[in-house]
């Protein structure tokens, strides 16, 4: 009695990982960053992610139809919604309701599937969205908020809907009653204005070593990204690589002249620095394959950003630092081949 | 010699990525390893080795003994027959192929007399010529029992011409599942020892080091003893790391040596060469007791078998022989593969008879099988890379090879990569990627051998001109010559009519002269 077999390729293991499984570790290590970034700064943080994963949806949806290709598992891989929150957490969370619609449009239908789909992007999605709002609408981007502990009106779930839906203060006083500038924000144009880094410190707006409030959430992404390590989802050059150049970068500016330059601690925990260390800058579709690829990837970024920061038109740079380095992914990887065995 | 390989020692070094398998190992070192009961019918393929295929020497309805000669090949080893019988056939049957196909066997009905032909073992081996061993190795059938079957004879014919130092003896069985190395290191450690300084003595090494997995056990002491009761000196027993795929001859060295063997090279580059230990104790037998290579340690494993365990199985036995004295199948038995789950590759059929490559029979459930995942895009996430034991780019080399770039896919290495799995087992997009691997690399084999028939006609046709060119010359200046002749020729004749006119002059002149000149006397 003999019996027979179907037959396929080895490796015969089971289980295997997946893709879905990947960008789930990375939406739950975002997590506490954005409990963090809610508690200090209101229920519009979370709303504008809710908001920003609808539209990424909708348009992976329409784009899988167009495209002629299947639904399932594309939309179900999770890698929309990583796309959504990341560019979510770029924006003020009062930025009316179209701007997550047009910049998920540009990050989801341009950068994404008119590249050729998951995998195939050149730029980081996200920054592709976040930028074109950024320069496309300058006025809606710059609502943001104060920490709650600062803010005189506190704005309820109700208010919050309100304003970014119907775009309606409903406090007197109108938008300048709520809005505040960023940290790094009252930085660039107080600095400009000649004020020293001592002085402007002084502003409530800062905490112990970052703006007040922002410290926690970069904490918050720092637990998350060391998550991400210890479930080697991403590796250690990316995140080591970003934070140390823009340490290295600044230290000696520090040195030189503390009163107009920001201490390397505080570039780190201000802005984007840790959110893009190891959830942005570690993208791996649009980013280096080598280690030492990684490597300069990561330091590219950093330095980048810190130029922008210090000596550039914009208080923070990441995003542009991000889509620069894109650019030159490709050529990084050509010389930064690894070794082979026996070579 | 290079230093550090010269001192291949106590020190493990480490080669890049690799996995930690789950190993299964033990479920099938339960038993005492024995003969299965003589099957009904022995169907042994005439091609088992890396090379051409042998030409059967019996004919049909013939007598053989068990141990004679069926199966003759100048380039490559011999096949015998493993019982004595009658043979019943010399036709097509199903080999162990993932394709299926068949191929020409000699089918034998034993006889059950189990009549041995007779042996004719080396005398003396220790003082006997090395190219008399080599040759004896061809006659016995010996082939590399690791499961590539290169002919032994060859490999160690080239390690003699290249002033080999060292033989290592590959123990380190790192697939999940296979088990027979382990048993028979465990229950033959003195044949293997035997077997190990035989081949010393065939290639001209100076030691021998036996390399085992830390995790083998008892296996360590066992071998030990045997080796320091043989020569305590030149043979150590090194235990090492149990990461897949150590067990790879390129990985093991740089194990053992902390060197790499060069990129185009063999481990002859660095004065070592390798073999099984499951070669070793065929080599003993060969030489010591003239017996051929008929019969191998397998294991037959799996969560689809009822009793997993190892069986001293005759070549030719068929599968379903050795999963029925294991007590049959159980469960959903969805893939019955051959090797371990990471390198095997499966079959179609149990009709298909063990052959000298064969180490394990595996039989895997539902359950074990990964369910036909669907096929997402590479997310460049580098799992792969961090794993490769080449030290390869498996994201870019996929790419590469599915867009045929096969310039830039043969610079990133494709060439190195050993098919091991590990990518593949890693990737979160269920990507095939040694399917591709295999395909970009015999796509670049073809390429070469094409660039190379090109490079011979291109060396051909300039030979050609450049001969065409020579005869023109040469024709060219034959003529020229023909011509000057010619010409010399018409001088000549100028030259003659010259001396005509002169002798002519002469002649008129002379009477004159002569009768002047006689005149004068």
């Amino acid at each position: 009695m003999t019996r027979s077999f179907t037959t396929s390729g080895a490796p015969f293991f089971a289980p295997k990982p997946t893709v879905t499984k990947v960008m789930l570790q990375v939406l739950l290590a975002l997590v506490p960053g954005i409990l963090a970034y809610a508690w200090f700064f209101g229920p519009g943080v979370i709303v504008q992610i809710l908001l920003a994963m609808v539209f990424a949806l909708i348009f992976e949806s329409l784009m899988l139809r167009l495209r002629g290709q299947p639904q399932l598992p594309y939309v179900t891989d999770l890698s929309a919604l990583v796309t959504a929150v990341l560019f979510a957490l770029c924006i003020p969370p009062l930025a009316p309701w179209w701007i997550s619609c047009i910049a998920m449009l540009f990050a989801i239908v341009v950068a994404k599937h008119l590249y050729g789909g998951l995998g195939q992007n050149l730029f980081n999605p996200a920054m592709v969205g976040y930028v074109v709002v950024l320069i496309s609408f300058p006025q809606a981007m710059t609502a943001w908020l104060p920490p709650l502990a600062l803010s005189q009106h506190s704005l309820g779930l109700a208010d919050t809907l309100a304003i970014i839906f119907g775009g309606q203060i409903p406090i007197q006083g109108g938008w300048d009653a709520i809005t505040h500038a960023t940290p790094l924000d009252i930085l660039k144009t107080t600095l400009d204005s000649g004020a020293v880094i001592t002085e402007i410190r002084r502003s409530p707006l800062f905490g112990d070593y970052g703006g007040l409030g922002w410290e926690w959430v970069a904490n918050g992404f720092a637990l998350g990204g060391l998550f991400l390590l210890y479930k080697r989802v991403i590796s250690w050059h990316v995140p080591l690589a970003v934070t140390g150049s823009v340490i290295l970068l600044s230290l000696p500016l520090w040195l030189a002249n503390p009163d107009s330059n920001l201490s390397p601690m505080q570039h780190v925990f201000s802005g984007a620095i840790v959110l893009a260390a190891f959830f942005i800058a570690t993208d791996p579709v649009s980013g280096c394959v080598s280690n030492p690829g990684k490597l300069i990837f990561g330091a590219g970024v950093g330095i980048i950003t810190l130029v922008i920061r210090r000596w550039g038109g914009y208080p923070d740079g990441i995003a542009f630092a991000v889509l620069l380095m894109n650019m030159a992914a490709p050529l990084i990887d050509r010389y930064t081949r690894p070794r082979i065995y026996g070579e | 010699m290079n230093d550090a390989v010269a001192r291949i020692g106590p020190v493990n070094h480490h080669f890049h990525g690799g996995l930690r398998l789950r190993h299964n190992k033990k479920i099938s070192c339960q038993h005492q390893v024995e003969r299965p009961r003589l099957p009904k019918q022995l169907v042994v393929p005439l091609q088992q080795h890396a090379g051409d295929v042998a030409t059967p020497c019996v004919q049909v309805g013939e007598r053989v003994l068990k141990g004679q000669q069926i199966g003759n090949c100048e380039s490559c080893v011999a096949i015998h027959s493993p019982v004595s019988g009658i043979v019943n056939a010399i036709e097509n049957h199903l080999i162990s192929h993932p394709s299926g196909k068949s191929d020409n066997c000699v089918v034998i009905t034993p006889d059950g007399a189990e009549e041995w032909v007779k042996l004719d073992p080396v005398t003396d081996w220790q003082h006997a010529d090395p190219e008399e061993l080599i040759l004896h190795l061809k006659l016995c059938g010996i082939a590399g029992l690791g499961g590539a079957v290169f002919p032994t004879h060859v490999k160690i014919r080239d390690g003699r011409a290249r002033q080999i130092h060292t033989l290592i003896l590959n123990g380190a069985e790192c697939e999940p599942y296979i088990s027979c190395d382990e048993m028979l290191m465990r229950e033959k450690p003195a044949k293997i020892i035997l077997g190990a300084r035989i081949l010393r003595r065939a290639i001209g090494a100076d030691r021998v080091v036996v390399a085992i997995e830390d995790q083998m056990g008892a296996v360590y002491e066992a071998l030990n003893a045997a080796a320091h009761e043989a020569d305590s000196k030149n043979i150590s027993v090194v235990k090492i790391t149990t990461i897949y795929p150590e067990g790879g001859e390129r990985q093991l060295i740089q194990v053992l040596t902390g060197s790499e063997v060069p990129i185009d090279g063999r481990p002859s580059d660095l004065g070592l060469v390798c073999q099984n230990v499951a070669t070793a104790a065929a080599v003993a037998d060969a030489v010591v007791e003239g017996k051929p290579l008929i019969e191998r340690y397998i294991t037959v494993s799996g969560n689809g078998i009822t009793t997993p365990r190892n069986w001293l199985a005759l070549i030719g036995t068929s599968f379903a022989h050795l999963i029925d004295a294991c007590g049959g199948y159980r469960g959903d038995v969805t893939r019955l593969v051959i090797g371990g789950p990471m390198m095997g590759y499966p079959v179609a059929s149990d009709a298909v008879p063990v052959v000298k490559a064969v180490n394990c029979i595996l039989a895997l459930t539902q359950a074990d099988v990964a369910t036909p995942q669907v096929e997402m895009p590479c997310i460049r996430c580098g799992e792969c890379a961090r794993v490769c034991p080449a030290r390869l780019l498996p994201q870019s080399l996929y790419l590469q090879t599915k867009n045929g770039l096969w310039d830039d896919a043969g610079a990133y290495g494709l060439s190195s990569c050993i098919e091991c799995g590990c990518c593949d087992l890693v990737c979160p997009s269920h990507i095939p990627l040694v399917d591709w691997f295999r395909f970009g690399k015999s796509e670049l084999v073809q390429r070469k051998i094409k660039t190379r028939a090109v490079e011979r006609a291109r060396t051909r046709f300039e030979a050609r001109e450049q001969r065409l060119e020579l005869k023109q010359r040469k024709r060219a200046e034959k003529m020229a010559l023909r011509k000057q002749m010619l010409k010399d020729k018409s001088k000549q004749k100028d030259r003659v009519q010259a001396a005509i006119t002169r002798a002519k002059e002469k002649a008129d002149n002379k009477p004159r002269i002569i009768h002047g000149s006689s005149d004068d006397t």
